[in-house]
This record gives C-alpha cells, structure tokens and sequence, in this order.
C-alpha cells in the first residue's frame, strides 16, 4: 500500500464524512430520545419507507437479542410507519422526503446519525427486512458478543447477507404482521457464492445466492454485493461507504483470516422474498430511488409476477446457526 | 462448619460486575467461610459503598485495604499478600487460604471444597512449574521474565516493551536471582496452607524478595508460585480454579451454554464468568446442584472443547472459502475440501464413460462441467448441492469457486468429471488443480480431434479449430507435467493408453474406489478409430503444420 492510495482513502473518508454533515439538514426530527441512551448500549441504525407490517417482528427481535436503542429515518412512509415507530418507547425517528438515491442509498444520513449518537457504541445497521444472526445466537445475547469481541480487540464484525425464499410462488403466503418472516422464507442457496478480494478497499466482494442464480445469471458481474460488516465499535472517524457492505478505514474491512484459519462470523438473514416484495417492486419502479436504475427490482417485478418459483430441489431448509455454520455460511471462529 | 471458627478463607480480588462478586462472597459466607474482599481502587467509590450495603456486616467478611490493580502488575500480589494476612490475623482457626478473582465462579458445593482441605491438611495446592520446564506460556519470555527489567508495560507501551526486551538481550543484561529462589511459575489462583502462608509472610528475607519480584514480567504467575518451593512441604502443582486460556493469553469466558461442559470439570472454581451468565451463578450457587444427578468428572472433554475452537481459528477448515476464511493458494493448507477426479479425452475415446465410471466406482460421474453451454451435471440436473446451477455464464464469472463449493458442498461424495481442450478451463484453473493434492487428473492426448474426426461437430475453419485445440491442449500437458504438480497426475498418449486400456482403466478406477473391479463392468464401449489416419492425412494435406499432427502419426497405426 502505498503513501497515495492512503492519503486517497483518507480524503474519501473526510468527503464521505462532510457529505453526511450536509445531508443531515435533510433530517428532521420527529422524536429525539437519544438521551436515553447509556454508555454501553448496543445501538441499531434503519432507513425505511413504508414498512408497517414488518416493524414489529423486527422490533421485537433485535429487543430480544439485545439492541437498547433504535435511530430510525424514515425517508416518506405513508402506511403509518411514522406513528407507529414514534411511539415506541427505544425508538428516536428522523423523517426526510429527500431522495434516498442522492443520499447513497440512506448511507449519509446513518453516517450523521452514527458520527452523532453512535461514536464509542456498537453500532449495528439493518434494513427492516435483515436479521443478524451470530454464532451461539439461541443462548447468548448480542452484548455476550461485542464483550468478546471487545476483549479481541476486534472492531468490527462481518456478516453476510443470506437471501431467504419460500417454496412456491410468492404470492401465495401472504406476510402476516408480526410474524417470523423466516416461517415462510426459509429456504437458502448453501454453496453457490462468489468472492473476489477488493484490494482498495481490503474487503471481499461476496457475490451469489438465489438472486444472481435467477435474476442475474446473463450478467452475473451486476448480481448485489452480499458482504457485510453491519456491527462496528463505532468511531466519529469511521464512515460507511456503500451500504453497509464496505467502511473506512478499511482495516475495519479485514474481517477474514488470509492464514487458512477462520474468522469469527455472522449471517444477514435477509427476508426480501415475501408477499411485500410485489407491491414494492412495482412502487420502487416508479419512484427509480434504488441503486443501478432499480435494475434488480425490474428483475424482481418480471419474473415474480410470472409466479416464478425461487425454490428449487437443491435449495436447504433453515434451522438454526449451527446449520448455517457447518455449511461454512458463517463461523464460530475462536469464540468458544 | 462453626461460623465462629472457619477453616477456610478466600481473598477474592474484583474490579468489575461487583453484583456478581456479592452473590459469590454471599456464598462463601453462609457456607461458614471467612472472606477477604479486595476492591481495585479504580472502582468508584459510590459502588463500593452499595456492594458493602448489599452484603451488610457480617462477622465472617473483611475489607482488605484496596490498591489500584492492573493486568500483570505487582500489586496484584499485594492485594494478595494484605488479604491472606489479615484472615490468618482475624481468624486462628483458618487452614487454608483461597485466592480467587471477582469473575470466579466455584463449581461444587463450599462444603465438597472444605472437606477436600481438611482431608489434606497441610498441602498447598498451587500450579508451580520450573520455568525452564513450561512450555505453556503464551508471550515469549518464560526464563528471561526473572533476568530482565521491565520498565514498560506491555500491555500499554507493546513497542517500548519490546524494545527494551531486544536491548537487554543484545547486551545480555541479566538481573541475579536472590538465592535460594528457583524460579517457578503457574497459575495464579491458589490455595495455600496456613503454615506455608506463614512462612512466606513472615520469611526474614520477605523485603529482599519483593524488591525482586516488583521487576519482574507478571509477578502474579511467579510470586508464590516460586516463594511456595522454599517452604510447601507438599505441594498439589494443580489449581483448583479451571482457566482456558485462548491463543493470545486471555482466558476464555464461560456462558450460559457452557453450563453441562462444567459439570464435567474436576476443580472447584473456573474462571473466568460472563457477568450475564445467569443461568451459570443461579446453578452453581444455590442448591441445583445438588439435585441433579452427578456426572463423572471429565477434564479432558473441557479441554478438547476449547481446543478444537482454537483450532477452528488457526488452521479453519480446508477447502472453504467464505466471508471470514479466504486464504491464498500457498497458505500450505488442502485448497479444496475432499479428493476429486478429472479426466481428460476418456469420454471421447469411450461410450457413456461417465455412465460407465459411475457404475465402476459406485459414484455419480458429471460429464464436462467447463463445457461451453452449460455445466454438464450428473444426470442432466439443472442445479447440484449447495443450489449451484449449470449455467455457464455463472460458473466462468468465477471458475474457481465453481470447483471449490462444488466439492464442498458435496464433502464425503467424490467428484469426478471431465475437461477437453474446447471447455471453458481458464489457465488459473488448470494450475489451481495441478497443484491440488486433493486432485486426480488423468489424461489421454489427442482424444480432442476424434469428435470432429468422427463429425459430431463441424467448425467453419477446421483447421483453425484444430489448431486451436491443439494449442490449448498442449498448454494443459505443460501444466501436467510442470514442476509444480502435487496433483495425482497420470498422462497417456492415444497410442500408450491404447496398449493397455484395461490395466490403464482399472488403475484409474482404484484410486477412486480402491475395491472397484472393472471386471465386473466390462470395459466401456470404445469407439470406431477406423479412418483416423486418412482424416488426419486430409488434414495435413488441407494445410495444417505437420508439426501439430507427428503427435498423432504413429498412434493411429494401433488399430
């Protein structure tokens, strides 16, 4: 590495950091309860739009597993998400009207809300529709975790994102408020993943699953990026540069072992592929708010309107963490 | 026990989760044992005075006077030293002594642990190994903790730690051990008979020692772990507090899950505890215990847990690569996850050969998974194990990783597959499975020209195509026959592997399934070679090199 490429990545960091200080005048408070937050809270950061029906369970998940506070921005709902989320007691809600796009996909506006709130919390950002799952998860809370990982002197904390799908056509199991999504998407691709090094940045560029098997297979390069580094030791030097796939400084990238021994690692259960999925491609077609002209979602809107089936006979059923962790989706690493 | 006259007295030294430190002196005190609370005066004060409102007085509990204890430091040792000497000054009756830390959690019953002391009056049970003989320590230094000063810490100030470390060594700087020490080291909870206790608290040369022992490495693993070989008359070198430690020196905590596996353990204290561990102090310090039934201890069972992860951190597992493992191809490990088999020309020189070897081997044989169409899985399948599909534009968006999670997603089921000169194999590829030790790679030259000898496929340009192939078929053999193969490669021209095709077969077919008797089976139907040699004349007449061709020119002359 040299001189050049650090200062280059430093000058990126600072841009990425005085960009989200200008779109934070997008924000608008609608319910500040940051002053609830102590010392040691594990802090999850969402940007929605209209997710009514599947706030709850995602609520009570991250609840359960330990989060004690929730920064939301909430870019236009109109199904009552805002009221919603505004009287939930752990939550503190920004609204904004801006485009999602101009603000890299809500990246600039979680970075202010981390530089703000986040600095020296672990910090975890999710989607509504993306369920962290780490290693011992059914007996040990989220704080057993960043104790660990505290005591490793680890910062960050890398989990792939896992695209989950029910068997059949999607229409026909409706999502039902406050349900485990994960009852009806519970199938997974286990073994068709892609990874390249990104040798800018040090992370991997993790590629595949059923959406690159089904929506990308003529141009497998365009398929979504699927790692991930959602939980960080936040610092007001750190910076999410796309999603949340890729942070500055990238040592924070580093969360894999290059010796043959493996890393401690997670899994972004990823519930997209519900009935929701339907009516969000065909608004999300018309508002053009998402990455690469919302090719996906044109993706999605062809084929699953066609009642395609995502399932097929080589697809693994979901049962818990040491599943996925004998597959080699995710690792135990050296947390015992 | 009388409360009035204890055996035992613990000194327990705690600096964080005070409430956890509480519920355990709880539990010494009403099992009649003395305690001596040593708080790290970094505690604010405000806490100390709840956790002293919580416990309240109690006639068997003292405050030992509190010092600032960090990682490593000498008065670690001295929060030891003043807690041991006030129970021994307070309470005659005391036999023993017990350290342990705030984090410590006791395993059995308080009364199983003064049972076991007053069986063995006298003994000092203590961890104390000749330096010169551990070969546990984690950090580098073992002799040389006793030779050397340590102005810097090591935890704070690694670089000026190590810096100095290198001068001394370069000048060989060595500090004189004070007779008649030898040193020894060990972990650092203890439980040490009064006599012995005594006698190191009260030795005349107490001051000289200590005026040693404050310059060197971690006084808390040599302090008494040396002190005790002057004066122990006998000595149990086994602590009775379980501590794992992980790879970089850091003990391993113990969680809710852990609770079976600590069951199993024959100490009576481990350390160290997940504060949160609920489950674990609500087990083992009430009487739960008790009512379940008692499992045979099994030590070792603990100690395969904890390495079998540090396994899984240093060396992984071969052959899968993933968000958290991705090594290079020279990180000396297996590349792939399980042996596979590659063959090259059988298929063109055979009917049904996968069919065939299937039937030999008792395996599912794919045809040509690099193909230019489409991945030619078993059977015609769209998708295989782990949902990989057949599509050829996904397999050449990364080749490699097509095999790699082909083979893992299928460990205990071998592959086996073929390549020709015309499918998508990319040289990396090649090279990748030449140097796999997990690959058996058989190949017969020449067999790419028969399926357009016998016109399965007509190019415009037959003999750009030829030359084509033929090109790419000499770069695989170079590969083959590099150096660098650690792969299990057989090579055969047309010619040789048609002297003797069964044994050829048959040795092939062993190594994949080393019962396989192709006996049974026949040999596969092998297909019409008559009019090779005129179709090879055509097209060395058509204006092909000769030079591609000499290989062929003798081989047709078999049949």
């Amino acid at each position: 590495m040299g001189l050049k490429t650090q200062f280059k990545l430093r000058a990126r960091r600072q841009a990425k950091l005085m960009r989200a200080l200008r779109k934070s005048l997008e924000l608008r408070a609608r319910v500040n309860r940051t002053d609830r937050i102590r010392p040691d809270d594990i802090l999850c950061f969402t940007t929605l739009r209209n997710e009514y029906l599947r706030l709850p369970y995602f609520l009570d998940y991250y609840r359960q597993q330990g989060v004690a506070h929730f920064l939301m921005v909430d870019n236009g709902s109109d199904d009552g998400t805002t009221d919603y989320l505004e009287a939930q007691r752990d939550v503190s809600l920004w609204t904004t009207r801006a485009s999602y796009k101009a603000s890299c996909f809500g990246v600039d506006w979680l970075n202010h809300l981390q530089w703000r709130y986040g600095a020296e919390h672990w910090c975890l950002v999710a989607d509504v529709d993306e369920f962290l799952l780490y290693p011992y998860a059914d007996t040990r809370p989220l704080h057993a975790l960043t104790d660990w990982l505290d005591s490793q002197g680890r910062k960050s904390f890398s989990a792939m994102l896992l695209d989950m799908y029910p068997k059949g056509p999607i229409a026909s199991q409706p999502y039902r408020e406050g349900q485990n999504p994960f009852e009806i998407a519970r199938w997974f691709d286990a073994a068709n993943y892609s990874i390249k090094r990104n040798p800018l940045m040090n992370n991997l560029w993790i590629q595949g699953g059923v959406r690159q098997r089904l929506f990308m297979a003529d141009a497998p390069e365009q398929a979504p990026a699927l790692n991930k580094v959602p939980l960080v030791r936040w610092s007001r030097k750190y910076a999410y540069v796309s999603s949340s796939h890729m942070v500055l400084p990238r040592g924070l990238n580093r969360v894999y072992d290059e010796s043959g021994g493996e890393q401690a690692s997670g899994v972004l259960l990823h519930a997209k592929f519900l009935d929701t999925i339907m009516a969000k491609a065909g608004e999300e077609l018309q508002r053009c708010e998402h990455y690469a002209e919302s090719r996906e979602y044109r993706a999605y809107d062809l084929t699953l309107r066609e009642g395609q089936n995502l399932w097929c006979e080589q697809s693994t059923e979901y049962i818990n963490w040491r599943q996925l962790e004998i597959l080699g989706l995710m690792s135990k690493g050296d947390w015992a | 026990m009388n409360t009035a006259t204890p055996s035992l007295g613990v000194v327990m030294l705690c600096h964080t989760a005070l409430d956890r430190a509480a519920q355990v002196a709880r539990f010494w005190l009403k099992a009649g044992c003395a305690v001596a609370l040593h708080i790290d005066s970094a505690v604010p004060q405000a806490q100390v005075t709840a956790l002293q409102a919580e416990l309240g007085a109690h006639p068997l509990l003292r405050m030992a006077p509190r010092l600032r204890c960090d990682w490593g430091s000498w008065n670690i040792v001295a929060a030891s030293q003043s807690g041991a000497e006030l129970l021994l000054r307070e309470f005659d009756s005391i036999g023993h002594v017990l350290l342990c830390s705030g984090s410590c959690l006791p395993l059995r019953p308080a009364a199983d642990l003064v049972t076991h002391l007053n069986a063995n009056e006298g003994t000092d049970f203590i961890e104390s190994v000749a330096v010169d003989h551990a070969d546990w320590i984690t950090g580098g230094l073992s002799r040389e903790r006793f030779t050397l000063y340590f102005p810097f810490s090591w935890r704070k100030q690694r670089w000026l730690f190590d810096r100095a470390v290198d001068l001394q060594r370069r000048f060989h700087i060595s500090r004189e051990i004070p007779r008649p020490l030898e040193p020894h080291m060990g972990s650092q909870w203890w439980c040490l008979s009064r006599a012995t206790l005594d006698a190191i608290l009260t030795h005349p040369k107490r001051k000289r020692f200590e005026r040693y022992f404050k310059g060197c490495w971690i006084p808390d693993e040599s302090y008494f772990q040396t002190l005790v070989r002057l004066h122990g008359r006998r000595i149990e070198s086994h602590s009775l507090t379980l501590v794992k430690f992980d790879r970089n020196g850091r003990p391993n905590l113990f969680y809710d899950d852990h609770l079976q596996l600590l069951r199993r353990s024959d100490c009576y204290l481990a350390r160290k505890i997940w504060p949160q561990a609920d489950k674990l102090y609500q087990f083992f310090l009430t009487d739960q215990a008790r009512k379940m039934p008692p499992v045979p201890p099994e030590p070792a069972k603990i100690d395969r847990y904890f390495e079998l992860a540090e396994r899984q951190r240093t060396e992984g597992r071969a052959g899968l690569y993933m968000q958290s493992r991705f090594p290079p191809d020279d990180s000396g490990q297996a590349v792939t996850a399980g042996p596979y088999s590659v063959f090259s020309g059988f298929d063109q020189l055979f009917r049904n050969f996968d069919y065939w070897l299937g039937q030999v081997t008792g395996n599912r044989a794919h045809g040509h998974l690099y193909a230019p169409e489409r991945a030619n899985f078993h059977g015609g399948a769209e998708v295989w194990h782990g949902a990989i599909s057949n599509s050829a534009a996904l397999r050449d968006y990364n080749p490699r990783m097509f095999l790699t999670n082909l083979i893992w997603a299928t460990r205990g089921e071998r592959q086996c597959f073929s390549i020709t000169a015309r499918d998508h194999v990319p040289p990396d590829l090649m090279w990748f499975m030449a140097k796999d030790s997990n690959a058996q790679i058989s190949l017969v030259s020449g067999c790419f020209l028969l399926p357009l000898f016998r016109g399965e496929y007509k190019p415009d340009d037959v003999l750009a195509h030829v030359a084509w192939l033929q090109k790419r078929e000499q770069h695989m053999l170079s590969v083959l026959q590099s150096r660098w193969v650690r792969a299990d490669v057989r090579v055969w021209t047309l010619a040789e592997f048609l002297n003797a095709p069964e044994s050829n077969l048959q040795s092939v077919a062993a190594k994949i399934a080393p019962d396989a008797s192709i006996a049974s089976q026949g040999l596969p139907n092998m297909q019409s070679l008559d009019g090779l040699e005129d179709f090879l004349r055509a097209l060395r007449n058509k204006g092909l090199p000769p030079v591609l061709l000499r290989d062929f020119e003798g081989r047709t002359g078999v049949r």
